[in-house]
């Protein structure tokens, strides 16, 4: 029992701390070397090296020496660490440990709010307040130990904290966990700098939107190098002094992390969306992972950025209620299931790492949380390492902390055994050579036989069996169960001698080697004195046999059922409907005795086959062979090119940055999502290309993106290659927030103020690129940069618009400017001034029959495609509306009812027009050798009610076909009774569940029109408020 | 804010006096007994006759049968290669309570209160409003309107579309109390919020909002006691404004789409025997033959809706009718779009005839069974000898928009015009371009 004596030694010297030069000593001085050994013990210097029976010596807070043949000096305090393993303490690195705690109000866009459309801090900052470059982290740290205790628990002996608030963070420092003056913790003042996509708490109103916040960072990178490398920035001329670009510009040598999950899309994709940033500027960040790397593992080693990884895995839902049950989707559910494999996978696919412990619902569960993510396929020593020497490496502090070495710092743990098995018990954490308690009561089993006496008139005796530091039992007339706590100092226990009686005895009293000694109280009231002595070993029993050996923490039996039992699979997408595998080699195939609605000139042709190989169209003809190719046969059905929508807001994360009127630098490719099912759901309308715009919140709105429905490729493969870009205008009423509830306060508010924002911004234009011509050092401007490729004919506008006045007044300032509007979309009154129009040169893109949502659209006519068409127009009819594009054709057919288009007529609506007014003519929108082989298989005239795609084709590949759909049904069905029958196992396991939470879906829409929403449907933007009022 | 609002509205009644088709005047009483000879006349319960004719005379059909045995009559309409309807039935609308949805001026929907029975859309109806045309002109010739809100909103009205004011078009007043029932489903909290997996739920919107139907249930009850009371007692207008709904009278249209909302639902019919209709009942096709046993019926108010979850079939909302047709469950279809106002009842049929309803069945879901379902059956609905001659011409398959042209529409068997503003600005621009 001499350990627990030394023990003892060590809680009185709880209060040793370095004494500060600089400071007076109120009282008398106790200036104390803390000179410790730690013999005996099995020490783990880092995840490569373990060391048996060795010493570990430390002073003044630092290690001294550590090996097998570590002399101990006299003047050490020898800590007997027979059994205990000792390791370095663990390193967070990513926490806002110490920081002060914000306030989160934040002025997002609406379209019923005013607007903030500068910085509202006084100084001489940046022009955005959510570029907070200049926060330092080390100046804003203090100790809280209250936080660090619950860290020191499970392990960690410092962290990285920042204050995490804005896209530009500023910087991060690295703090031990001790209980001591700020001055001695902080380890690194500035060990990295931090980003993420989430303005925080600013109340400026750009950026609105995820593509915002990137299109300001990447402005950003370009003003810093500007006011760097360029003497006048910083003049009248410039920007004067900058602070918020000075900082950014201090900071950019320390390691970079970005977390793109805080309001980010919450999606594995923001992995790829930060690191394309870096790509773009030459910086590789360290990225805070999203927790679903897994799904996407190739994308995400590709980037080859390092990442902090949490373990924040999700509890099972409470799913017995089939009603509930219903609204969780296979997406989440898979996710439950496979979450705890993320760290194995990112592991195996070779990606540097750390861990973090933030976003766990209970701190206190991380090592378990490790655990479970070593059951699921992380390796211990990995583990070890991303907790140790990998952040103590990149933040630049591994002569410090990550390792037990001597000339570290004292900051290590004392556990019973290996620490991630599930059996052992963390005992200290000593952090800069201060010791924390963490469960000292298990540093010594007292468990044993002891002979208890009662000290009364007449002495009593009973053997007291201590099983547990909880659980004991007294043979008196019967063997009774006592209540027992003993807490390594102190034990309490009380019992009766005979069961059911009311003499029930209460004792309390201390350890002192093998001997308990206290005093008790009978029920009567008598006071005795009392001793325990150890009489004899308890019964060997298996279940608390702790640790063992060897291999630390066996998988299989742990914690998490997660473990054990079937795994589903991961899909592209990783939900419902998704593959298991992706496609890329396109088959050949031969579409026999079909008619051929070919959208060109040859018009529809009777019993024609089509033959499809290495992607693209290869013939069109009558009775073709071909006997590489699989045979489709088509007889009675109808083929068309794949319909094209020209205005669709599917597949991405956000859609209005509504910030500014003119906000030509964000870009609807930043921001691609693919695990949308709106992708396969429109295949199956017939749908292969979408052009995915930006909304309508304001005059000149983002860079559009076209895409092909390739479910499953990933964001950068569902991008349309080689088609010209565009941008997204809008005029009218949303523009100028009419619906503004609380008063507009952004310029513009009637059309002529849209008028005027749009010659302003080409007159702007003319004069960046005449500047840029003529000095290379002109500041970069994304926003111009933009508008300056309209005026050269690179990039073209499709611009919403719906009354007759603003369209005129729109192509004339086009035609001011030396340019053409390409497209106007929805262009409800397009049939006013159709004439017009046409003289311009401008397509109209619009809906077939909606009116009546807005005075601007009381003269919407389902005529007008008609008209326009009569007039000679290149017309095309679109969606704006996930569900509508599925019927894309049968909309494009009201122009046969309204306005006697030809069948022919209508069906180009929605094929080769849309693909001209993209530029895309060349190789979609008609059936045409060479072409790329977008088709669908009808099961009937294409513009009837009646018709459903059998069969879509993008590059020959079939990405949806009716009767494998049926099989998928199938599948989806049984891998959510699976996943409901595990869940619910888990719940009758009696582990921790939540309420099933119904899975909702973010829809971005423009704002336009009123969209209904869906049960589960919710609009982005209010989503993306609502996490941050959290 | 007041005045742009105000100017608004200015605008609106100015645009509508340009257009308000001014020239298009409700039709006169029919004078002659009119033939409609040649078409398939498609009867509206799932018969269908070949080379039919339809006679009607003083608004009423006389006969609807072969061509051989059909009686004479004074005006014969050629119909021949055409299809015959009943006239078209939207079933849950608000159309002439609203001109533009964007217009707080132009929008009598919804009234203040959670508990307003007494409040009755016809007495705000606009008998001119420019969207009744649209519908007509796609053969669309009765409506329900119907209030909107919180709770108990108030009651509704059937409406014929072709009227010169509310009185003239009201074809069965105050036939439906609406009730909107609060959402059962949590909203969840915190940073999961949206992601499936997230935080505890902020409150418990759950159990709010199940004592918010509580407390409309208690309110029934008091009713249901108020009803008992002798001549002299004190008039409570709410309460007086229920009786309907007891006597079965008037129906009760519960708005809702979950499941366990339409469980609840149920409860309106077993405590106080109310007539239920659901309206919304995207889920309804879950629990169909729960609805069967309880004698409840269902406007399913849009067939072109994405599915619920992420994980439904594709075409799930598309195929749901079938379902409910197949359990033997009274339904309808309705076009709830805000972008086309209605005019698209027809199509949202066709499609469901796609998935499952067969055409007939789909038409049926806009005619008969609406006309069951509203409390009109016995006037209109079918192609039935004693029914009010509400009838459709088309020139092919309605229920396909490529085909789905009309050319002549009866209403109680006025000659309705068959144009709107739509049609008169077309013509004004195929002037202007000197278009065919």
């Amino acid at each position: 029992m001499k350990k627990i004596c030394l023990m003892f030694v060590g809680l009185l010297l709880l209060n040793f701390v370095q004494a500060q030069e600089t400071f007076q000593v109120n009282g008398v001085g106790d200036k104390r070397d803390g000179c410790y050994a730690f013999t005996n013990a099995t020490i783990v210097k880092d995840a490569q090296t373990t060391i048996k029976n060795a010493t570990l010596l430390i002073r003044d807070g630092k290690i001294v020496a550590v090996g097998e043949s570590v002399a101990v000096p006299a003047d050490a305090v020898v800590v007997d660490c027979k059994d205990k393993f000792i390791y370095p303490s663990f390193i967070d690195a990513f926490t806002d440990y110490g920081m002060p705690q914000q306030q989160r109000a934040q002025a997002a866009f609406s379209f019923g709010g005013p607007s903030q459309l500068t910085n509202n801090q006084k100084g001489a900052y940046g022009w955005n307040q959510a570029l907070k470059s200049d926060v330092e982290g080390h100046k804003l740290f203090s100790v809280d130990d209250a936080r660090a205790k619950s860290y020191r628990e499970t392990g960690f002996g410092s962290v990285l904290t920042h204050q995490k608030d804005g896209i530009v963070r500023g910087t991060g420092t690295v703090v031990a966990l001790a209980n001591n003056k700020d001055n001695f913790v902080v380890i690194k003042e500035k060990a990295a700098s931090l980003l993420s996509f989430n303005k925080g708490t600013s109340t400026q109103t750009y950026p609105s939107s995820l593509m915002g916040s990137i299109a300001l960072l990447r402005q950003t990178y370009l003003d810093a190098a500007w006011y760097k490398n360029n003497p006048a920035a910083t003049g009248l001329q410039g920007d004067g002094v900058n602070i918020t670009l000075q900082s950014f510009n201090a900071n950019a040598g320390l390691p970079q992390i970005f977390d793109p999950a805080d309001r980010g899309a919450g999606d594995v994709w923001g992995v790829m969306r930060a690191d394309r940033i870096g790509d773009e500027f030459g910086v590789q960040y360290i990225i805070k992972a999203t927790g679903k790397e897994y799904q996407r593992i190739k994308e995400v080693a590709a980037t080859k950025a390092p990442l902090i990884v949490n373990l924040n895995f999700p509890v099972a839902m409470d799913v017995e209620d089939p009603a509930d049950a219903r609204l969780v989707s296979l997406q989440d559910m898979k996710h439950w299931e496979l979450a705890p494999t993320n760290p194995g996978a990112i592991e195996k696919a070779g990606i540097p790492f750390c861990l973090t412990s933030s976003d766990l619902r209970d701190a206190k569960s991380f090592l378990a949380s490790v655990r479970k993510a070593i059951e699921n396929g992380l390796s211990e020593k990995a583990a070890m390492d991303a907790l140790t020497k990998t952040p103590a490496t990149w933040f630049g502090v591994y002569d410090k902390v990550g390792s037990i070495e001597a000339g570290k710092l004292a900051n290590f743990v004392i556990t019973t055994g290996p620490v991630f098995a599930e059996k052992t018990t963390l005992l200290q954490n000593w952090v800069l050579g201060e010791k924390h308690a963490v469960n000292e009561s298990a540093w010594t089993s007292v468990n044993g036989n002891y002979t208890l006496t009662l000290n009364g008139a007449t002495p009593q005796t009973f053997a007291l069996e201590i099983k547990s530091n909880n659980s004991a039992t007294v043979i008196a007339k019967d063997t009774v169960a006592a209540t027992f706590s003993y807490d390594g100092k102190v034990v309490k226990f009380s019992f009766a001698p005979e069961k059911r009686s009311r003499n029930n005895i209460r004792f309390t009293g201390f350890n002192t080697g093998n001997t308990f000694n206290g005093t008790a109280q009978d029920a009567d009231g008598n006071n005795f004195t009392w001793t325990a002595v150890y009489a004899s070993a308890a019964k060997p029993d298996t279940a608390s046999n702790a640790g063992g050996r060897g291999r630390m923490g066996a998988g299989g039996n742990g914690g998490g059922a997660a473990g054990a039992g079937k795994m589903g699979k991961v899909t592209f997408p990783m939900m419902g409907f998704g593959v298991d595998s992706l496609q890329t080699n396109a088959q050949a195939y031969l579409i026999k005795n079909a008619t051929v609605w070919t959208s060109e000139k040859e018009g529809i042709l009777q019993q024609t086959d089509v033959l499809v190989k290495n992607g693209k169209i290869a013939k069109v003809g009558k009775n073709l062979s071909d006997a590489s190719a699989k045979v489709i046969d088509a007889t009675g059905k109808h083929v068309t090119a794949g319909i094209i929508d020209e205005h669709s807001h599917i597949a991405s994360a956000s859609t209005n940055e509504g910030g500014q009127s003119v906000t030509s630098e964000v870009r609807i490719q930043d921001n691609i999502n693919p695990d949308d099912i709106d992708i396969y759901r429109q295949l199956s309308g017939g749908v292969t290309t979408s052009h995915i715009l930006h909304g309508s919140a304001n005059t000149i709105g983002g860079q559009t993106q076209l895409i092909k429905l390739r479910w499953g490729a990933d964001d950068a493969g569902l991008l349309f290659k080689g088609a010209d870009p565009f941008i997204k205008f809008a005029l009218g009423e949303n523009v100028k927030r009419t619906s503004s509830t609380q008063g507009n306060n952004r310029y513009p508010d009637t059309r002529m103020g849209v008028e005027q924002v749009l010659n302003d911004a080409f007159a702007r234009a003319k004069a960046y690129e005449a500047a840029l011509a003529q000095n290379p050092a002109t500041r970069r401007d994304l926003e111009l940069d933009a508008l300056v490729e309209i005026m050269n004919k690179k990039r073209f506008i499709t611009c919403h618009s719906y009354v007759q006045s603003e369209i005129t007044a729109t192509m004339r300032i086009a035609e001011k400017y030396g340019f053409k509007i390409n497209t106007f979309t929805h262009i409800l009154e397009g049939y006013k001034v159709a004439d017009k129009m046409k003289a311009h040169g401008v397509a109209a893109s619009t809906f077939s029959d909606w009116w009546a949502y807005k005075v601007e659209v009381t003269d919407a006519i389902p005529y007008n495609a008609a008209i326009m068409t009569k007039v000679g127009l290149n017309v095309a009819i679109n969606s704006d509306d996930a569900e509508m594009a599925r019927r894309l054709n049968q909309e494009a057919a009201k122009s046969v009812k309204y306005g006697g288009l030809t069948e022919e007529e209508a069906l180009k609506m929605v094929t080769i027009n849309p693909a001209k007014m993209l530029h895309v003519d060349s190789k979609v929108g008609s059936i045409k050798a060479g072409k790329d082989a977008d088709l669908v298989v009808w099961s009937d005239n294409p513009l009837s009610i009646y018709a459903k795609a059998e069969k879509t084709m993008v590059d020959g590949i079939v990405y949806f076909d009716r009767e494998k759909d049926a099989q998928m049904r199938k599948q989806v069905q049984a891998e959510r009774s699976r996943l409901i029958a595990k869940m619910a196992g888990e719940k009758r396991a009696g582990r921790p569940t939540i309420p099933a939470t119904p899975s909702y879906k973010e829809v971005h829409i423009c704002n336009d029109h009123s969209h209904k929403l869906g049960m589960l449907e919710i609009e982005g933007e209010e989503l993306a408020n609502q996490n941050d009022n959290k | 804010m007041k005045k742009i609002i105000v100017t608004l509205s200015a605008l609106v009644s100015f645009t509508a006096a340009a257009f308000a088709q001014d020239d298009v005047y409700p039709a006169a009483k029919q004078s002659k007994k009119t033939a409609i000879v040649g078409a398939t006349v498609h009867v509206g319960n799932g018969q269908v006759i070949e080379n039919g004719t339809v006679v009607f005379d003083n608004g009423k059909i006389v006969y609807a049968g072969d061509a051989a045995a059909a009686p004479k009559a004074e005006n014969t309409i050629d119909a021949k290669g055409k299809q015959v309807y009943p006239g078209l039935i939207l079933p849950s609308s608000n159309l002439g309570l609203q001109e533009i949805s964007g217009v707080r001026g132009s929008t009598d929907i919804n009234e203040i209160g959670e508990f307003n029975p007494s409040v009755r859309s016809i007495a705000a109806y606009k008998a001119e409003s420019v969207i009744i045309n649209t519908l007509r002109l796609n053969g669309i010739l009765l409506a329900h309107t119907i209030p909107g809100g919180q709770l108990i909103a108030g009651q509704s009205s059937v409406v014929q579309l072709d009227a010169w004011n509310y009185e003239d078009a009201a074809y069965k007043t105050d036939m439906g109390m609406h009730f909107y029932m609060p959402s059962l489903l949590s909203r969840g909290g915190g940073r999961g919020f949206g992601r499936g997996f997230g935080g505890a739920p902020a409150g418990d919107p759950t159990k709010e909002a199940l004592d918010k139907i509580e407390s409309v249930k208690a309110i029934f009850r008091e009713a249901k006691a108020y009803h008992q009371k002798g001549a002299d007692k004190q008039i409570n207008l709410k309460l007086e404004a229920t009786k309907g709904l007891f006597n079965r009278t008037q129906k009760l249209f519960v708005h809702c789409d979950q499941i366990k909302q339409m469980i609840v639902a149920i409860d309106f019919v077993k405590e106080f025997g109310f007539d239920v209709v659901l309206v919304g009942a995207s889920e309804s096709w879950q629990i169909a033959d729960l609805l069967k046993a309880n004698n409840i019926a269902v406007i399913l108010t849009q067939e072109h809706s994405l599915p619920t979850t992420d994980d439904d079939d594709i075409d799930q909302p598309y195929k749901a009718a079938s379902v409910l047709q197949n359990a033997g469950v009274l339904f309808c279809l309705n076009d709830d779009d805000p972008q086309n106002r209605g005019r698209n009842l027809m199509f949202n049929a066709g499609t469901a005839a796609a998935y499952g309803l067969g055409k007939e069945g789909a038409l049926q879901a806009i005619t008969l069974n609406a006309a069951k379902i509203l409390g009109v059956a016995d006037k209109t609905g079918t192609l039935e000898v004693g029914k009010d001659a509400n009838i459709v011409i088309s020139e092919g398959d309605i229920l396909d928009m490529k085909s789905s042209i009309v050319t002549d529409a009866f209403i109680q068997g006025r000659a309705v015009a068959i144009t709107s503003k739509h049609k008169q600005l077309y013509d004004r621009y195929k002037h202007k371009y000197e278009i065919k």
